[in-house]
């Protein structure tokens, strides 16, 4: 371990780092825990990095690590191995454990147990109700002064308008965000997948858009008249991201976050009805698709969270209506980002002899992609030393990908103890090659160090 | 020959005629003393029953032992599956045992699909959640062409509780597919917006349509849905969508009315339509038996 805390230069690696604007080849020295230094030059172990692009580690506001509660489909250390190997270096976890992450003590725990796992840095989201009821606050101050900032009763909905507009005022004790399960419930008993055409042939219970479009309307209302800060989790829908995308164009304090499945797979491959494509807010139409690809592209959008849902097999391979809702995301994010939104031109060569599989389509650049990967999720959640910039004295957070390798995703090539990727079989672009968590490898030549 | 049969839209135009004209034959074998034939002796055939049914399961079981084959009853009460084993666990253990053909009956939509994946026996979807029921569309097209001599250039309004319907999916496609204009027809909530694409057109009258067709096909509607709220009353129901004496009257003199039972009596139709000379509901109880032991056939009877 102290070897690989000794001094490394990154050479000849396209340094991408949106917050402090810079693109370009550079080498970069990491001594200790901390970076000295970008530019020219070389100190101590010399890696080279060319044709790879440095960028800070990316961070998720959206997983599920399942500890404490549910061991059999992840643990803390489990999940954040599969984080290092997808190239973060922060995740959020979600409060929805057994018991439910909505006191101190369970927070303890999970920093407890990512502190010994050592993968990377965790930050963890309390719960916004006792229990997940809806209906008494949980204790929000406990949890602050664990450093939680983001409260959520992610999986329910706070379906209370009262509950949620005390939350949002409570919260401001701590300038703290409330992210609320964007779905109204009296709208999706029974619902199963994305209410459309393909919903009445299948004669599965349809999730109308209308559901998160109507609970997105009443929590930015809400929250911009108390001048309280909002988060959207995964937007799904055309109308989400006109609905956001006018709400900050009236100052309503809001950020969203949109998972790679809703910029890249459509209800359509429910025809199956294998349930690894099961998830909630459900896979929607191409014409959402592209919506919440747009909002990325202009920023209505500021994060790709995966919403990283594990679960074991025996509860994926059951009739689809009894099959809970959740795919995997931490190890195939950027890849799918890259291959999806991202031209291959983008300053990235193919690979010769690489053809005719997808391409992006240039919704994003390079660097909005790593914006929306790293920078705007550490400085919306204010996660310090992560998210960049990269520069002599900030702290070693850092991924390093080949953006130009195809590789084939596989179900059962994962860090984590579940196997439900929505991608397997799936020809993406880009492969994480190495994470460094302050300094030290997390993941080195694509395999997670332990 | 038909690998599995889980929707009736796995089936051309081509293959649904051949399972009709080859279930003609099969009715005969009820009219013999013996009602048997050797067609699929030494085949086992499993009836694999999720949700309560009586005459489907029924209904199949006569059609198996017309055709020979050993048949096994596997209902999820009386089985493991109270105990918790899944539906992958069940097909696993039916395929170690060897069984030719699996009939499933479930409550979850896609549940026959999912089983094929599973197992290597030919499944039959024998009703799955509001998704399909195909030999329910196949004995009402067998008894629709017995009736009318044809089903090209008909007319069809199929009415009632399309959105929660397997049976509503399974014969507007099987129509629209055999060449009969059919209409949708029954409360907004109760209709998908997107029944268009399925071929047919909706419309909220009843009274409008009824002149202008051969075949009226009702549809059961339970009173759990009037429990939430898709319509305010079974009485309003039965005033705006039900078929009584009087709109019977407004049907042209040939046109037959077909229900897939069980009926609700008083809601969606009058007991004196269901006991009418042109209500041809007993007749598809019937013909179930001949069409499922046609599909049967033409699944398992090529291979020997």
């Amino acid at each position: 371990m102290n070897a690989e805390r000794s001094t490394i230069t990154f050479t000849g690696a396209r340094v991408v780092d949106p917050a402090s604007g810079r693109d370009e080849v550079a080498d970069v020295i990491v001594s200790g825990d901390r970076i000295i230094a970008v530019g020219n030059g070389s100190d101590g172990l010399r890696v080279d990095a060319h044709g790879l692009v440095l960028t800070p580690g990316f961070v998720d506001l959206h997983v599920h690590l399942r500890q404490p509660g549910r061991e059999d489909a992840e643990t803390v250390a489990s999940g954040t191995a599969a984080a290092a190997a997808g190239g973060y270096t922060a995740v959020c976890p979600m409060a929805n454990t057994d018991p439910v992450t909505d006191h101190a003590g369970v927070v303890e725990q999970v920093l407890r147990l990512a502190r010994e796992a050592g993968h990377a840095d965790v930050y963890p989201v309390g719960a916004i109700t006792r229990g997940l009821g809806g209906e008494e606050l949980a204790e929000m101050g406990a949890m602050a002064a664990h450093g939680v900032r983001c409260f959520s009763d992610d999986g329910v909905p706070v379906r209370s308008a009262r509950i949620m507009r005390r939350a949002l005022t409570y919260a401001r004790t701590w300038d703290a965000i409330i992210c609320n399960h964007a779905e109204e419930p009296d709208l999706t008993e029974g619902a199963q997948m994305h209410e459309g055409v393909l919903s009445s042939v299948l004669g599965l219970g349809g999730w109308p858009r209308e559901a998160e479009e109507v609970m997105v309307s009443r929590d930015l209302i809400l929250a911009h008249g108390l001048g309280a800060r909002l988060h959207v989790p995964h937007v799904s829908t055309a109308g989400t991201v006109e609905l956001i995308r006018q709400a900050k164009a009236r100052g309503t304090r809001v950020t969203a976050e949109a998972a790679p499945h809703h910029f890249s797979l459509t209800d359509d491959v429910v025809r199956g009805y294998d349930p690894v494509y099961k998830v909630n807010p459900p896979l929607r139409t191409k014409a959402d698709v592209l919506a919440v690809r747009e909002g990325l592209a202009d920023g209505t959008i500021d994060a790709i969270a995966t919403d990283h849902a594990p679960h074991p097999p025996e509860q994926k391979e059951q009739e689809w209506a009894q099959a809970p809702p959740g795919m995997l995301g931490l190890e195939t994010a950027l890849a799918i980002t890259l291959t999806e939104l991202v031209g291959q031109d983008d300053g990235t060569s193919p690979s010769p002899g690489a053809a005719g599989d997808r391409s992006g389509d240039g919704a994003l650049s390079l660097s909005q992609a790593v914006a929306a990967l790293s920078t705007n999720p550490a400085r919306s959640r204010g996660i310090a030393g992560h998210g960049g910039p990269i520069e002599p004295g900030a702290h070693a957070n850092l991924v390093l990908f080949d953006p130009a390798r195809r590789w084939t995703i596989q179900a059962a090539v994962t860090q984590s103890r579940s196997r439900n990727t929505p991608y397997a079989g799936t020809q993406v672009r880009g492969k994480i090659v190495h994470t460094l968590l302050r300094g030290r490898f997390t993941c080195r030549d694509g395999e997670v160090v332990r | 020959m038909i690998t599995h049969l889980l929707s009736i839209d796995d089936l051309t135009p081509e293959q649904i005629t051949e399972v009709l004209d080859t279930a003609a034959g099969f009715k005969d074998v009820a009219l013999r003393p013996i009602k048997k034939v050797p067609t699929l002796r030494g085949r086992t055939i499993c009836n694999l029953f999720y949700e309560d049914s009586t005459r489907t399961r029924i209904s199949f079981e006569i059609a198996e032992k017309r055709l020979s084959a050993d048949v096994i009853n596997f209902s999820a009460k009386g089985s493991s599956v109270s105990k918790g084993e899944s539906l992958k666990d069940t097909a696993l253990t039916l395929q170690a045992m060897g069984v030719d053909a699996i009939v499933i009956r479930h409550s979850a939509s896609g549940a026959p699909q999912q089983l094929t994946g599973w197992v290597d026996a030919k499944v039959l979807n024998a009703g799955d959640g509001w998704h399909q029921h195909p030999t329910q569309a196949l004995l009402d097209l067998y008894t629709i062409r017995e009736r009318l001599g044809r089903l090209e250039g008909l007319r069809a309004a199929v009415v009632g509780d399309v959105v929660h319907s397997r049976v509503a999916r399974s014969v507007v496609r099987g129509l629209v597919a055999m060449g009969v204009e059919v209409t949708v027809v029954g409360p907004p909530t109760l209709v998908p917006t997107s029944v268009e694409t399925w071929g047919a057109t909706v419309t909220h009258d009843l009274d409008e349509t009824l002149p202008k067709i051969d075949v009226l096909y009702l549809l059961r509607v339970q009173s759990e849905r009037m429990h939430r709220q898709f319509f305010p009353s079974e009485r309003e129901y039965a005033r705006l969508w039900g078929v009584g004496r009087d709109r019977l009257d407004k049907l042209p003199d040939d046109a037959i009315v077909l229900h897939p039972g069980p009926m609700n009596r008083g809601v969606e139709i009058t007991a004196d339509v269901a006991d009418a000379p042109n209500a041809v509901i007993a007749e598809q109880v019937t013909n179930g038996i001949a069409v499922r032991m046609s599909c049967l056939y033409l699944m398992l009877g090529g291979e020997a």
